[in-house]
């Protein structure tokens, strides 16, 4: 029990004042127990699905795991994996996917949230429109999203051959899409930078959109907290839109775009419902398809386990990637703790 | 927020008025335009699921697709609706939503009081605790989990479905950021009259809280009602299987019936909007309170 020597207050206290450490003490000891029983639900469900299971996860990724449990592999799996050019194929389409929805997304949403914010008619209406998608099941909204991109008779192609511009295979299409432009005046891309396939782009299309709405409400708050007085100060002092914009404003919005940095990269890691229901259903051959062109990390362990059940090796992926995850969180932290100070 | 006035190019300058609203007029006309874009782009979705579910299984696949059917078959509806067991995928995601709803304010708001207002040992190892779980992917988690749900017995039932789901560290720290914010005063004058923390959060905190708990129900909802991969994993009957996993598996099934895939998603989606445009307000605030101060 850790008592602390006894400290007599030297100074009378002023009404409201800390009381004092002795009490404080002896309140924190007294109060110690409570405080458990309150901690106790929300601490043993933490516990048992969040935080054991780590620890869990990592022990089975040393393990020759299938169906049930055969006995120790050390570092084997992560050597498999490590040779393995399904999981580096994998890594590819999960940087891919970050990449082609995280900054698209805020950029675009910095954009509308700004535009919004410009004493705009029917600001409700257009509030409304955008956030539908973000309330709406990704089950559901990809399912239309797959219908839209129907080879045959989807939207998507009756518009293209609108604007003049040939059927696309969307879901069923491994090509990359550099590739596929390159294609059109007759050249051939090198396999590196052939990026990702039109099946991703349409993922990634159909991702942005559910997620646009959410980012400019988020923005808009961000606007909503810089003050006024500051418009008015730059107004004076004889800036224009765009300096105001590009000086004051985005700068101001740091924190903003820091937090959806780092919310929507762990989400885009995380992405399973769209890639899962858009992939599995255009025939390509199961989840992840075509040619494994929309196989994420997340639904490469998800095959692990439910297609090929080799619960160690999925570990040792998963595992390969939070520790991918942490690296990039504490680099985006640094970064945006950097571009914080500089403020 | 609307009446916030915006420095404009140019009206500090003395050049001539016609020449200047000109300009504003087209700027605004390109605003316009942008915003009826992206308005665009948010609603085509939904409109092209309903013009389709409401079309024959032929007109849906005709090449190139028509806009407005025909015939508006609103029949579509029922045919989906009896081509799987929906009303069961319905009844158990209601009552999986309501168990997690329930179980994610009672184990959040005791954690949270206990976090803001209260002081015991321990308090700041458990609290980092809790925040470095959010820095794990779900990916990392879900074969252990799964083993464990098998060690427990539990694949194929309800406690799989809603036990993990009942406690969430999001939650917590919503919660926990605005129960301390509320002013100490209140506390010190009911301590005075002998309320201990059973009362204090009963009477002074929850009545107060109505505003975060309304977040804090609403995220649990939307995030019960949409999950698909946990589902997915640990059950195999129909007779448990929540309404997004249903209509996966209808879509696996009837991939070749646009209309009646679309009529299905219409009416999985349906609930959700409702509750959307009913407490549209909460579930602004609510997402906009989860940005910047969570």
């Amino acid at each position: 029990m850790a008592v602390s020597i006894e400290t007599r207050p030297t100074v009378t206290l002023p009404i409201g004042a800390a009381p004092p450490r002795r009490s404080r003490n002896r309140r924190k000891l007294r109060d110690t127990p409570l405080a458990y029983l309150f901690l106790a639900p929300a601490l043993v469900v933490i516990a048992t699905f969040h935080f054991f299971p780590v620890f869990y996860a990592f022990w089975i990724s040393l393990r020759n795991w299938g169906v049930i449990d055969r006995g120790m592999l050390w570092f084997q799996n992560y050597d498999e994996a490590l040779h393995d050019h399904r999981f580096w194929q994998s890594l590819g389409t999960t940087l891919y996917f970050a990449i082609g929805t995280v900054p698209v997304t805020m950029a675009l949403a910095c954009l509308i949230a700004y535009l919004l914010y410009q004493n705009v008619r029917f600001l409700g209406v257009f509030r409304t429109l955008y956030f539908l998608p973000y309330v709406t099941s990704t089950v559901a909204s990809a399912t239309v999203w797959l219908w839209i991109f129907d080879p045959r008779s989807g939207l998507a192609n009756s518009l293209l051959g609108r604007l003049g511009i040939g059927h696309q295979r969307w879901m069923l299409e491994p090509k990359g899409i550099v590739q596929l432009l390159g294609s059109t005046v007759h050249l051939s891309v090198p396999g590196l930078l052939q990026g990702p396939s039109l099946a991703l782009v349409a993922v990634i299309i159909m991702t942005i959109w559910h997620q646009l709405g959410f980012q400019v409400v988020i923005f808009l708050v961000g606007l909503g907290n810089i003050p006024r007085d500051t418009y008015e100060a730059a107004r004076i002092d004889g800036a224009n839109e765009r300096q105001v914009f590009f000086r004051m404003t985005l700068p101001l919005l740091t924190p903003t775009f820091f937090f959806l940095t780092i919310i929507s990269t762990i989400s885009a890691f995380q992405a399973f419902n769209e890639i899962y229901i858009m992939s599995t259903n255009a025939s390509t051959g199961g989840p992840g398809g075509p040619l494994g062109t929309t196989r994420t990390v997340m639904v490469n362990v998800f095959n692990q386990l439910q297609v090929n059940h080799r619960l160690g090796y999925g570990s040792a992926i998963a595992f390969v990637l939070f520790a991918l995850i942490l690296a990039l969180t504490v680099m985006q932290v640094k970064l945006g703790g950097r571009f914080a100070h500089q403020q | 927020m609307s009446d916030l006035a915006l420095p404009r190019a140019g009206t500090g300058s003395k050049g001539g008025v016609r020449t200047l609203n000109l300009r504003r007029l087209g700027r605004r006309a390109a605003l316009y335009l942008v915003l009826g874009a992206g308005a665009l782009y948010a609603a085509t979705p939904f409109v092209w699921m309903l013009l389709t579910s409401f079309k024959t299984h032929g007109e849906a696949l005709t090449e190139p697709p028509t806009l407005l059917p025909k015939v508006w078959h609103f029949s579509n509806y029922v045919t989906a609706w009896q081509a799987a067991p929906f009303e069961r995928y319905f009844l158990n995601t209601f009552f999986i939503c309501f168990c997690v709803v329930i179980g994610i304010s009672i184990t959040s708001t005791l954690a949270a009081y206990a976090f803001a207002r209260m002081e015991f040992y321990g308090r700041d190892v458990i609290f980092v605790m809790l925040l470095s779980t959010l820095m794990i992917p779900f990916e990392t988690i879900i074969i252990p989990n799964f083993i464990i749900i098998r060690k427990l017995h539990w694949l194929n039932t309800y406690p799989a479905l809603i036990v993990p789901w009942i406690a969430s560290v999001f939650s917590v720290f919503l919660l926990r950021q605005f129960f301390s914010q509320l002013p100490q005063d209140l506390f010190d004058s009911a301590e005075l009259d002998g309320a201990g923390h059973m009362r204090l959060l009963w009477s002074i905190v929850l009545p107060l809280s109505r505003g975060p708990l309304a977040a804090v129900t609403l995220f649990a909802f939307l995030g019960s009602w949409n999950s698909l991969l946990w589902p997915l994993i640990i059950t195999n009957s129909q007779s448990i299987r929540p309404i997004q996993l249903g209509l996966t598996v209808f879509l696996g099934q009837e991939g070749s019936e646009p209309h009646l895939l679309m009529a299905a998603s219409a009416f999985t989606i349906a609930p959700i909007i409702l509750l959307y445009f009913v407490a549209q307000r909460q579930f602004m605030e609510g997402f906009a309170s989860s940005g910047l101060k969570g």
